[in-house]
């Protein structure tokens, strides 16, 4: 494979694999808020434009990519259940 | 067994800790002068036969002993300034790596078109195989590529833990209810091992950490593959 096929292939690679951009609101090491923040964002998005609009799904890739699994699981049985303490 | 290799930090693989390695030497370096100047002097002044009843101050020699210390110092910090401030930039291209602390052991979430999450427990003793570090292996390592920013998102799931790799020269705290992200970026493919920093409960000496790193080609099969 010559050089220019695998720097080809790597940015082939590159495009597959993402990483929230930096957000200047949460520029320290402590990004317990940058996750809520987009997870909140994520379902106010939908409950003002509606479920499929497609703008939305950024957060839930930003806060997917950031938030623990537990957490998010926690979050969405406290939606369920409407104890959520966040404003969506 | 202990080596002379092991005198020195751990041999470095990422540009952090490198930097680190550097800083250390630099800093050596005028701990030494400043040891070796002491104790000259102390020694001379011990020995020589040579006292002085009149002199009661040397305002030219203060000045000079009290700019020289100051000097130093600034000679120290400002290099040790650069290096904290390069240890806090924040990634924002290549992949995340999340990592929780229970007790006792880790979790993972790579996160890709659908994320994989896996624990990460030592490997007992008696299933060591031929080769293996007793207490720093584990059934599940933590994959990342080489040559490209990984950011490492911990917190914990109960008590304090602390996420470490001293040969990336990273260490954070895993928080609950906190998340803290550090910036890691591996030189070199191998097999990197760590431990738990934070005092955790009993078996806080077998949680240790490993982390893999292969080629981005290999990554995207291994999540491909996971899938």
């Amino acid at each position: 494979m010559s050089a220019v096929e695998k720097n080809a292939e790597y940015e082939e690679l590159k495009k597959k694999i993402w990483c929230p951009p930096f957000d200047a609101r949460f520029p320290n090491q402590n990004q317990t808020r940058n996750c809520w923040q987009n997870y909140v964002d994520y379902f106010r998005c939908q409950k003002i434009k509606g479920e499929d609009y497609a703008p939305c799904e950024y957060f839930k890739k930003v806060y997917t990519h950031l938030c623990p699994g537990f957490w998010v699981e926690q979050w969405d049985d406290q939606r369920e259940n409407g104890v959520f303490p966040g404003k969506i | 067994m202990s080596t002379w290799g092991q005198l020195n930090l751990i041999d470095a693989a990422s540009p952090l800790q490198s930097e680190m390695f550097l800083f250390h030497d630099h800093a050596i370096v005028l701990l030494l002068g400043i040891f070796s100047l002491v104790a000259i002097l102390g020694v001379k002044l011990t020995f020589n036969k040579f006292t002085s009843h009149t002199m009661l101050e040397a305002q030219s020699l203060e000045t000079i002993w009290t700019i020289i210390p100051a000097l130093l110092l600034l000679w120290l910090a400002l290099p040790s300034l650069r290096l904290l401030y390069l240890l806090d930039e924040q990634s924002n291209s290549g992949i995340v790596l999340k990592s929780t602390g229970h007790q006792w052991y880790w979790s993972y979430e790579i996160p890709f078109t659908q994320s994989l999450s896996f624990d990460s427990y030592m490997v007992p003793e008696s299933d060591l195989n031929h080769g293996d570090f007793r207490l720093l292996e584990v059934d599940n390592r933590a994959t990342v590529p080489f040559q490209m920013e990984t950011s490492v998102i911990t917190t914990s799931a109960d008590v304090l833990h602390a996420w470490t790799l001293p040969s990336m020269g990273v260490k954070m705290d895993a928080v609950p209810g906190r998340l803290n992200s550090m910036s890691m970026f591996v030189e070199k493919p191998g097999v990197y091992y760590g431990q738990c920093s934070e005092i955790c409960g009993a078996n806080h000496s077998f949680m240790p950490i490993v982390v893999e790193a292969v080629s981005l080609k290999d990554f995207v099969n291994y999540l491909e593959g996971a899938e």
